[in-house]
This record gives C-alpha cells, structure tokens and sequence, in this order.
C-alpha cells in the first residue's frame, strides 16, 4: 500500500493507505478530523472542502494519495489556535466569526465547506461584489440559508480581511 | 435586577460556536470500538418478483462479517409503520424494510453486507447474485387508477390506496349558470428534499438495551415505533438524534435502514452504522409533493368568490410510510386560504405507484394547496379583467372579522391581510413595475416581465390532540419542557422537541431568560436524546416554538410559583405579597428584602430550611397540547424577467413580508424566511425528481436535480407584520415553512403574467428555460394583440 505524509492543521501524519483511499475518508475516518462533513459523491455539494496548500479543494474528489506531501488545512484548523471558546463567543477566523454574526447557517451541515471555500475566494478576490461572491461560491449547496446571509458575511469577512470597515 | 427583555432580540446563537469551528456531532462522525459497516443491495428494477438472492458468496471474504437477505430478516423486521390512516378503508400494504418477495421501486433494499470497513462492505454487494423477474412498472397516476391498469400490489386488487372526500356548503349552486368558473390542471412535480446532510444511523448494543444515534428529526416518535416494528421494548431503546444537518421533513420518518441497523446491532452484538451515499439518499429518503390537482374556482362577475372544487390524486409511491397519505390532507383544509366562499369541495385519492414513496417535505400539502388557490385567483382575475391584487382584496377575510371560521371549518384565530401587503406594495414598488411591464409589452422587447403575487397563509403548530384524533392520526400534537434550577442558579431547560438546524438552544434560551429573570448564558438547552428528554413529539410542520415553546413558557411559570414560596418563607412574608420580577421576589410594594431566584435555588438545594410540606426542588414539567392552530400569513410580490426567445427566467426582485406573531429572535426568523423562499423558488424554477419510462429515478445526483446555488437565487427583501396569535401565551405562529408555501405561487404567477400575452395561461413546474419556451411555442409564438395592455393580462 502506497505512504502518505500530509500535515493536516498544523500536525504531521504519516502512514499507509488504499489507493483508492478518498482524501475526505482519510480526513475523517483515519485522522478523526470529522469536521468536514461529506454531502456528496459527485463534487457538487462541496461540504467537503479544504484548502490544499492554500488551494480550496473537495476532499471527497481527490485520493488521500493525491495529497501526499501536502499541507492541509480543514474547518478544524482555520483559526490556528483554540477556535472558540467553550461559551460560544467569538473567535476565531474573520470568516468563521462573520458566519455566526450574519447568521449565514442553520443547520451548520455546508458551513465548513462554505467557510473553506470563502476564504479562498476572498484570497483570490480580496474585494467581491455581490455577484462575485454568489459566483464563486456556486460550487457550495447549502440548503437552509437562501444563500442572503452568507454574501452578507463574506463581505463583511471580506471588509475586515482588507482592514477596512465593512 | 431588571434588564431588557431577551425575547425579540437579535441573539446570535448557541449552536454557532460548534457549527463554524468543526467541533460538530454528526451522526457518522461517530466511531466506536469493534464498530461494523452496513451497506444495502438495492433494487435496479421498479417492479420484479425476487425468485433468488444468494449472500453465499460474500460470506467469510476478508473483513465481511455477515450478509442477509430480506428472507433472512423476515421473522424479526415487521413492517415500517403509517401512523396515518386516513380513512377506514385505507389500503395499507405491507413494508418489510428489506424486500422478501418482490421489489416496488428502483432503490428498494433486498440484502445487506456487514463489514469491518465501509469500502468492503460496498464492495461485497457486487459478489450476492439475486435473480429478478420483472414485472410492469406503475409511473402514471392517471393510467394506475384506468381499469385493468398493471397492480403495485396485485393482492390488494387496486392501485388506489383510499380516497378522502370533504364538503361544506351548496357547492351545485355556487358553480351554477350565473357563475364566472375558472378551471385548470395543476401538476405538483415530485421533488427530492435533499437535506445536506446525508441520513446516517448508528447503533450500539448497550447492556439489555441498544443506544441509537440517527440523522432524524423526530427521536421520540422514532424510538415508540422501532419498539412496535421490532418488539424491542422501548424502555430498553434510546434513540439520539445529535446534531442534524437538515431535515424538511425528510427525517421525519422511520426508515428501512434504521430498523435494519438495530437488527444487525442485535443479532450481531456489535456497533453497526449505515451512513447514505448522496444518490442512495436521493433514491430512497422519502420525495415530496407529486399531486394532479384538478381544481375550479367560481366567482360572481363582480369578483367576489362563490365556490372551490379540489380534486387532487397524490402519488403514495410503493408504499404508505410515517405520514404519507396524512400529507395531502394537511392541505385538504388550506385550499381556501385567507379568502371566504359559500361552498367547498375536496377528494383525493391517494395512488400507488412504483416509485419512492412520497412523505412529508417542508410545508406537507400546504404548498400544494397555496400554489393552487394562488394560481387559480390568478386567473380569475385575468378572467374578469381585474387586477389580481384587487380581486384578492374583495375576497379575503377583514381583518376586523378575526377569529374567522372558513369554509373548509378552520378557524383563524388572527392575521391583518391588508396591512402584510400594504407594506409588501411599498417594498415593491408595485405600480411602478407594472408600468415597466406595460412598456416592454408595448416594446415587444424581448425580455417581458412579470409581477407575481402570493397572499398566503398557513396552519402551523401541529396540532390539538383532539383535531389529530378526529383525522386518525396516530398520535397527539402536545410537547412537553421541563426546566432543571440547578444549586448555582444555572438553568437546564430540556425540550421534546428536537432542532436540526432552527435554533432552539437560542430561542429556548431567550424564552427561559426572560421567565425566570436569569442570564441568557445561564441558560443550556437540552434536546434529542430519550434518555435526557423523555417526552416529546419533536420537530414538525412549524410546531417547536408555538407548541414546545409554549410548554417551557408553562415549565417555567411552574418553577417561579415553587420559588414563591420558598422565597416567602426566606422573606418571612406572605406568599400572597411576594411579587417577581427580573429574577427577583420581594414583598409587594417595598424595594427591600429581596432575593433572587438564584438564592432560592441554592436555599432549595441546601434544603435547611423550607416551609412546611414543601419538597427541595424548584423543577418543573409541562405538557403543552394547543387548543387551535396557529395561523401566519403573508403577502409575497416577485418580479421575474422571462427572456421570450430562450425561456430562461431571471428573477429580478422578490419581496416577502410574513406576519408570523410575536417574534422570539428577528434573526432566526428572517433566515427561515430566507431557506424557505429558496426551496419554494426551487420548487418554481429548478427541481424535479424525473423518472424514466422503465421506472429509473433520473435524476439520481446533484449534478442531475438542480438544487439552486447562490449564483441562482436573488437578494430577497424581507419584512414583517405583526399579529400576535392568540392561540398560545407567547402569541407566536410558526415560521419553518412560511418561505416555501409562499413563493412557489409567487414565482410562477409572475412567469405566467410575464408571457401571458402570447396566450399563455400557465407553465408546468418547474418553469425552466425549457417548459417556459414550450409554453410559449405551444401557445403560437406570437404576443396577442388583444391582450398586453393593462395590468394582469
């Protein structure tokens, strides 16, 4: 069975796997980082995504062999440090804190996903319009929120991301 | 201590802190020691006699532990439940959860592979043989129910499963010669729910009893019939639904492959999970909707209503699940919605076909009945000349006249009709979109646009015991709350009702706050879990807050009268002079002494001194079973642009405003108004569940059912009214389908108005780039010259 070494939020592993191992199974059943949920099989809903060397992916398309050598980061390890305190207050990335105050999530189920993939979008396009913001996540289902709510928290990320007021 | 009132506060939530770091409990993130894997063999064919299945070649390859077939099972598996005969009549036929002699739909399970890895037990369900003789499929309502049409279930002798009939009023007379009749076939195309979060159920042997996680709305019910199918006895059953990723009403069901689970668990003495695969769950969680409705609305030439005829076939699918034929009756009595008639009449019949079966999904007939009375006006004013808002206005209930009996002997307890839409009106700039209108008609520009109006209303917190009694469903619609004091002053608040994604740690919070004059972080909701919250009927048909709620309001007011006491004893005052407010008894009229309720608690706790006969408690149960429904309602206004030479639809603006009571957190309810548009404009524009002519479910992934992104759905403009319900103390009404029962009518109103002047009457759903250019293709191609002036024709 091939080897693979990916460091995943910060923390290396190492070991083997089936080829056919998916990257979102490798996640979640090998390493315990269940926080990126699996909505799909067929990479339409993204649930799954995380950034690959920077680089939003959907885990559930790409073999954990695929990843080998590769620096993951997941919903999990976004903030890089102790995410949010045990009370609910906030913390944590700029992305993750606008969700909660936007309320861009009811069931929480598309939120890692939708989170992974509006960091990168915000990375690549650090001031998106309304419609750049509906565009780049069209790769995110999310079933609860009308979507309203999450271009409003994406902006106002954005805003603070840029260091200006939103 | 007196602080703002927490309820109609913009809270941000409790759940949050979990959902956006990852630190979530989803069903299949468990894992537990010497855990096994089930996967299912499904059915390839919508119809066929089962002659052989043969596991014998999976068994005792590397990491397979065990492999059934239904006959395997067939002793100890029972058969999934329907809590709802509508009729006494009713054609319930069997539903083993794995098939045993013959398979009814694509997706149907006949054997099952357990292993000690999930990518082996899927792989093994290539190496069972099965032997399929195939039998006709059943894909057409209208021919299953023709004489000598091919049988779902040839011993039942008929493809209809019962046929519910009401009336009320001189309906003859109300259609007779002098009446403007209006009549139309509405298609309620089948649609997928599609929760986010796949279904996943795991079961671990715990003692005598077993432990269930499932991805399920409703616990409490689930745990009561998995004791009736299987004869495991319910007390040694715990059922936990931790955190759910979704539901509109897929997970409001007992499903195959959670009885099978708990089998397996049994038989094998070990954890078992089963999580779906996305075109599995497409396959086989329950479908919404799919009704031929045949419907005719007669009016008086002034406009004002006379009579409704609903005649409605719903598609049961292969079999009758938890509230499958229930379903079209939750709209039986909403077909008249806010308008007054001297006479209605309703049947359906409930049909049989080899499909999925169809089962609640957001709104459970309501949409149905909404899209069909919205529709119909639509066209009565067209019919009479009449601007479609003005003829809704002649004919909707005052709101002077509250409480109102309608026709169908409903009664409403409150609702302003005209204010939600004078303020909808202002939003939308109403009369200058028609002008628009009136110009690129004038034009002929090639963009036409379109007003579309939905003036609603709904049913809400299932429901008064009595009422479900009367309609034979199988249980009652209380909740229940309990409230723990804890020593320190903390709050546990346990609810039976079981949140998948609406915020009851929040509003639970808000409600107990204000009531016991404690923190809002004082406070912690308990849910989903048997063992933790015995009593519930859990999260349905927008129940939680106007019927649990009102139960914590009772559990909660039953804590503050223990502490009275407690508290005059400590004041050494009368309990008749103590008075409470903010989390404070003092004696009535005097500043001090006072203690709060957090001393009382802790006084309780300590037990040192209490009065006479009193127990050392302060917590407190209630049951709350609603003496009426209640009733939100809206006025919802859609702008769409329909490009006439492709048929894409585009929406341009879209205004809601929901009168849904007292609110208890604005935030929560705009975004359930926000998800419900969404799924409603789905239903309008995007989603159908298609079926090949050999019974194939077609639309199989997400790829292939469009469930719209961000990049298809606009901004929409919410606001509210507000009309305190007067069905419960908290004068709330219920929010979780409003969105969705409104907007379907909506959207296609103002597709239908955008195209009416090339003599285009209506679009089938969804109104796609397709079905939009056929329709106008259909109807010649070429806008009318008679028509295309004045508003609404």
């Amino acid at each position: 069975m091939p080897r693979v070494r990916t460091t995943v939020d910060g923390v290396t592993y190492e070991g083997e796997v089936e080829a056919r191992l998916l990257l979102t199974h490798y996640l979640r059943d090998r390493l315990g980082k269940v926080g990126t949920p699996i909505g799909c099989d067929t990479s339409n809903c993204g649930a799954c995504t995380v950034l690959l060397d920077g680089m939003s992916v959907k885990s559930c398309t790409m073999l954990a062999v695929q990843a080998d050598g590769s620096e993951i980061t997941t919903i999990e390890g976004l903030d890089g440090q102790a995410a949010a305190s045990a009370n609910g207050e906030a913390a944590g990335h700029p992305v993750q804190k606008a969700f909660r105050e936007f309320h861009a999530l009811q069931c929480g189920y598309c939120t890692p996903g939708m989170i992974m993939a509006a960091v990168d979008l915000l990375r690549d396009n650090p001031d998106p319009s309304d419609t750049e913001i509906r565009e780049g996540l069209e790769g995110n289902l999310c079933r609860c929120t009308g979507y309203v709510n999450i271009v409003r928290a994406v902006q106002s990320a954005a805003a603070e991301l840029r260091g200006t007021p939103s | 201590m007196t602080t703002a009132p927490e309820v109609g506060r913009d809270r941000r939530r409790k759940e949050d802190a979990r959902l956006i770091t990852g630190r979530t409990n989803w069903t299949d993130n468990i894992q537990l020691p010497g855990m096994l894997y089930v996967a299912f063999l499904r059915s390839p064919m919508a119809h066929a006699r089962i002659r052989n299945v043969d596991v014998s070649g999976v068994l005792g390859q590397d990491g397979v532990v065990a492999a059934y077939t239904g006959a395997d099972l067939a002793a100890e598996q029972g058969s999934l439940p329907c809590a709802w005969p509508v009729t006494e009549d009713i054609v319930i036929p069997d539903h083993p959860p794995m098939a045993v002699d013959e398979v009814r739909y694509v997706g149907e399970a006949v054997a099952c592979v357990v292993a000690t890895d999930r990518y082996v037990a899927a792989d093994m369900l290539e190496l069972i043989e099965i032997d399929y003789e195939p039998l006709p499929p059943v894909l057409d309502m209208e021919a299953a129910l023709a004489e000598g049409a091919s049988l779902v279930h040839s011993d039942k002798g008929t493809n209809a499963s019962f046929t519910w009939p009401f009336s009320a009023g001189d309906v003859d007379a109300a259609f007779g010669d002098d009446a403007v009749v209006v009549s139309r076939r509405y298609v309620q195309q089948r649609l997928i729910p599609a929760a986010m979060e796949p279904r996943s159920v795991v079961v671990a042997p715990e003692g005598d009893g077993y432990t269930m996680w499932s991805a399920t709305q409703i616990p409490h019910v689930l745990r009561l019939m998995l004791a009736m199918v299987t004869g495991i006895a319910e007390h040694q059953l715990r059922v936990v639904a931790p955190d759910v990723g979704g539901g509109f009403g897929s997970k409001l069901q007992v499903t195959a492959e959670e009885v099978i689970t708990l089998l397996l668990a049994k038989r094998l003495r070990k954890p078992v999970k089963w999580t779906e695969g996305r075109t599995e769950g497409i396959q086989t969680t329950h479908h919404g909707r799919d009704q031929i409705q045949k419907v005719a609305l007669a009016a008086d030439r002034d406009g004002r209503f006379r009579g409704l005829k609903i005649e409605l076939l719903a598609d049961m699918g292969a079999y009758l699940m938890l509230v499958t034929p229930g379903v079209p009756l939750l709209g039986a009595f909403m077909f008249p919605a806010i308008y007054k008639f001297d006479a209605y009449s309703f049947t359906c019949t409930g049909v049989f076909t080899t499909k999925m079966p169809t089962d609640a999904y957001r709104g459970a007939g309501r949409p149905e009945a909404t899209y069909a009375i919205e529709r119909l006006v639509d066209e009565m004013a067209v019919e009479l000349r009449m601007d479609p808002m003005e003829l809704r206005r002649r004919n909707w209930i005052k709101h002077e006249e509250f409480p109102y009996t309608t026709i169908a002997t409903l009664t409403y307890d409150t609702g302003n009709y005209e204010a939600a839409t004078e303020k909808a009106l202002q939003l939308f700039g109403y009369d200058k979109l028609r002008a628009e209108q009136a110009d690129r008609r004038e034009r002929g520009d090639a963009v036409q646009l379109g007003i579309g109006i939905s003036t609603f209303t709904e049913m809400c917190g299932l429901a008064p015991s009595r009422i479900l009694g009367q309609l034979a469903y199988g249980a009652g619609g209380w909740e229940s709350a309990s409230v723990r004091m804890l020593p320190t002053g903390k709050v546990e608040v346990v609810t039976g009702s079981s949140a998948h994604g609406q915020g009851h740690e929040t509003a639970w919070s808000q409600i107990a706050a204000d009531q016991l004059g404690v923190p809002f972080e004082d406070v912690t909701v308990l849910h989903g879990d048997t063992r933790v919250s015995p009593k519930g009927m859990d999260t349905y048909g927008s129940r939680s807050l106007a019927v649990g709620g009102t139960a914590l309001v009772q559990a909660c007011d039953r804590v503050v009268d223990k502490a009275k006491r407690i508290a005059a004893h400590m004041l050494e005052a009368s309990e008749e002079d103590i008075e409470f407010e903010g989390g404070t008894f003092r004696v009535r009229g005097t500043p001090e002494p006072a203690t709060t309720i957090q001393e009382v608690a802790l006084a309780t706790f300590a037990a040192h001194d209490l009065p006479e006969g009193v127990e050392a408690s302060l917590d407190s149960d209630a049951t709350f079973d609603p003496e009426n429904f209640s009733y939100p309602h809206g006025t919802h206004l859609c702008a769409a642009e329909v490009d006439t030479e492709t048929g894409m639809v585009k929406l341009r603006s879209y205004v809601a405003v929901d009168d849904v009571g007292v609110v208890i957190n604005p935030l929560i309810v705009e975004g359930q108004v926000h998800g419900g548009l969404a799924q409603g404009i789905a239903q309008a524009l995007y989603e159908e569940a298609v079926y090949d002519s050999e019974g194939n479910l077609l639309t199989s992934t997400l790829a292939d059912y469009l469930i719209p992104s961000a990049a298809d759905l606009p901004e929409f403009v919410t606001d509210r009214t507000e009309t305190p319900s007067t069905t419960n103390p908290l004068g709330v009404k219920g929010v979780g389908e409003a969105g969705t029962i409104a907007s379907t009518p909506a959207v296609v109103n103002a597709v239908v108005d955008a195209i009416r002047q090339f003599g285009v009457n209506d679009v089938p759903m969804p109104c796609s780039p397709e079905h939009v250019w056929r329709a106008i293709q259909e109807a010649g191609g070429e806008p009318a010259t008679t028509l295309g002036r004045g508003p609404g024709r």
